[in-house]
């Protein structure tokens, strides 16, 4: 058996690196990019970092560093991240036989076996300067023989300038020299709760906690921290994942752009999460038999009366139908419908999931599948997945003031013929 | 961004009337991709605004395909951002390196160092819709 070798690749600050690639005037300027309703900071550029723009922070409350630097404000235009993501990861696939696309900006690759016919820091400053060059996006490299020392390669790569982006973490003694110098919630799998927990037992440090006997960790947490143990130690204990775990819930929700205080919007609101849900569950390839509709008010408006609640309800049989659905959910938000309040978020979500053909209908039952229902529904995707059209159901609306608000939103220069940019 | 039209190649003409042994002798489909996009992942479109390529066949309203993957070569057509804007010019290495534009009323830009270049990319097709 030859041993596990995996990288970690990474686009630095992703989303603004984005909106940097089509706007030359935004070379060296701080970016940042915002949530869904342009809510909160959820992307920097470097010069944003520098200036103390912190992660996830409320817009409103560095609107003054935003005016006084001049700072470039994005919503999120997640067309364009899409595109360009794909654009690296099918970039990589090029380049290595095994990836695993671990996020919309991170992936890992399996390099087990290719270091016997290749040069791997070599290949490692390709990998680089090819997505720099290609696609116009940097990169960080980390190199590792698990999962957990790629990424913390990956890490100092990030940290370190001085790196020129790429770390190579193949012997002992780089792997511990690096540990002893970074803090136990840097390390991949380690959440808050855990590293708090493991500083009260005076592990802080990666090395500290690779030190530690594996069994008195899964002793005092779980066989995945232990797990965590061993990958430190340069055992891996995951591999490369090429089919994603079927999912057990689909959850389709957002906050709104303009509260809601109309039940007929909600409503409309309700219908579009739910023909979302049904259209993801289709793609998936699976039936649902239960729907749960939340609404609820703003946790932030003071004085305000609040109100949250979530009612769910069963189908007779497992199904993808929008129709079923809809129907249940209307059925349940009338239920959960109150009067009088200013609705901030609503959602639905998919659970309860079967394969097609599991599912034995009762000889008894009243409730039918509706027929040619598995038609209507293909007929339904094709043509909304076409481009060409939209089909909807009336339910949703055509005005929609509950959409989600992106006020500075930048053209889809990539997905769109009438949005690519033009050169003099 | 992918151009999806696909023109069947028949490789013998076909009467009209009854079904023709010809059909077994479809050879392929012609795809306008293949032809124009070598690097499809380092692959951008960009439209022309401007007669500063005119000379170069290259007129406002163009769309231009723009590889990334290629290293830009001495008379290559590249876009390039030049004081924070794009701009399409034919490039120039030798004897200075210049921004040259294929048009009389244009002036050339001259690039003093190399880090002023900024490539974008190269120019590989221009797209030129006639109706």
């Amino acid at each position: 058996m030859t041993a596990s070798l995996f990288a970690l690749v990474d686009c630095n600050n992703f989303y603004a690196s984005c909106e940097r690639l089509f706007r030359p005037d935004l070379q060296g300027k701080p970016i940042v990019v915002l949530s869904n309703n342009d809510g909160c900071v959820v992307a920097r550029s470097l010069e944003a970092k520098q200036l103390g723009i912190k992660m996830a922070v409320p817009v409103y409350q560095v609107m003054d560093l935003i005016r006084a630097h001049n700072i470039a404000v994005f919503s999120s235009n997640y067309a364009l991240y899409a595109d360009i993501s794909n654009r690296v990861m099918s970039t990589l696939e090029q380049m290595v036989p095994r990836v695993e696309v671990y996020s919309i900006d991170e992936a890992f690759l399996d390099l087990s076996r290719l270091d016997k016919c290749q040069d791997i820091a070599e290949l490692a400053t390709e990998i680089r300067q090819r997505i720099q060059q290609w696609i116009g996006i940097s990169v960080c490299v980390g190199i590792g023989p698990s999962k957990t020392l790629a990424k913390l390669a990956n890490y100092a790569a990030k940290k370190y300038p001085m790196t020129q982006g790429v770390v190579d973490l193949r012997t002992t003694e780089r792997q511990r020299r690096l540990m002893a110098l970074t803090p136990i919630d840097e390390v991949w799998g380690i959440g808050r709760k855990i590293a708090q927990r493991l500083k009260l037992m005076g592990i802080h440090t990666a090395l500290q906690l690779a030190d530690t006997p594996p069994k008195l960790i899964r002793d005092s947490f779980s066989v995945i921290v232990e797990r965590t143990v061993h990958e430190l130690n340069g055992i891996a204990c995951n591999d490369i994942q090429q089919v994603v775990a079927t999912k057990q819930q689909i959850v389709s929700s957002r906050s709104f752009g303009e509260r809601i205080t109309q039940f007929t919007a909600m409503q409309q609101a309700i219908n579009d999460y739910t023909c979302r849900a049904c259209e993801k569950l289709r793609a998936e390839g699976q039936l649902a038999r239960t729907l749960s509709v939340f609404i609820r008010t703003s946790y932030f408006t003071e004085h305000q009366p609040k109100y949250s609640q979530v009612l769910t309800g069963n189908l007779a049989y497992p199904s993808d139908d929008t129709r079923d659905f809809i129907a249940l959910a209307q059925r349940l938000l009338s239920r959960l419908w109150r009067d009088g309040y200013a609705y901030a978020k609503a959602g639905v979500m998919l659970g309860d999931f079967y394969a097609p053909g599991v599912f034995q209908l009762g000889l008894f039952d009243e409730v039918k599948p509706q027929p040619k229902s598995k038609e209507l529904m293909k007929l339904l995707d094709s043509v909304n997945h076409s481009g060409k059209a939209k089909i909807q159901f009336a339910g949703q609306g055509l005005n929609a003031d509950w959409c989600m608000k992106r006020g500075q939103l930048s053209p889809r220069y990539t997905t769109q013929w009438t949005h690519i940019p033009t050169v003099k | 961004m992918r151009i999806q039209t696909q023109y069947p190649l028949f490789s013998s003409s076909v009467a009209a009337g009854f079904p023709s042994p010809a059909h077994d002798y479809v050879e392929q489909s012609l795809d306008l991709n293949e032809l124009c996009i070598k690097h499809p992942t380092a692959t951008f479109f960009v439209k022309v605004q401007g007669d500063s390529m005119v000379d170069a066949g290259i007129s406002s309203g163009d769309i231009l395909v723009v590889d990334r993957s290629l290293q830009a070569a001495h008379g290559d057509i590249v876009v390039a951002a030049v004081d924070g804007e794009f701009t399409v010019k034919q490039l120039q290495l030798r004897p200075v390196v210049q921004l040259i534009p294929r048009n009389p009323a244009f002036r050339a830009i001259t690039i003093h160092h190399d880090s002023e270049l900024n490539l974008f990319g190269v120019v590989t097709c221009v797209v030129k819709k006639l109706k």
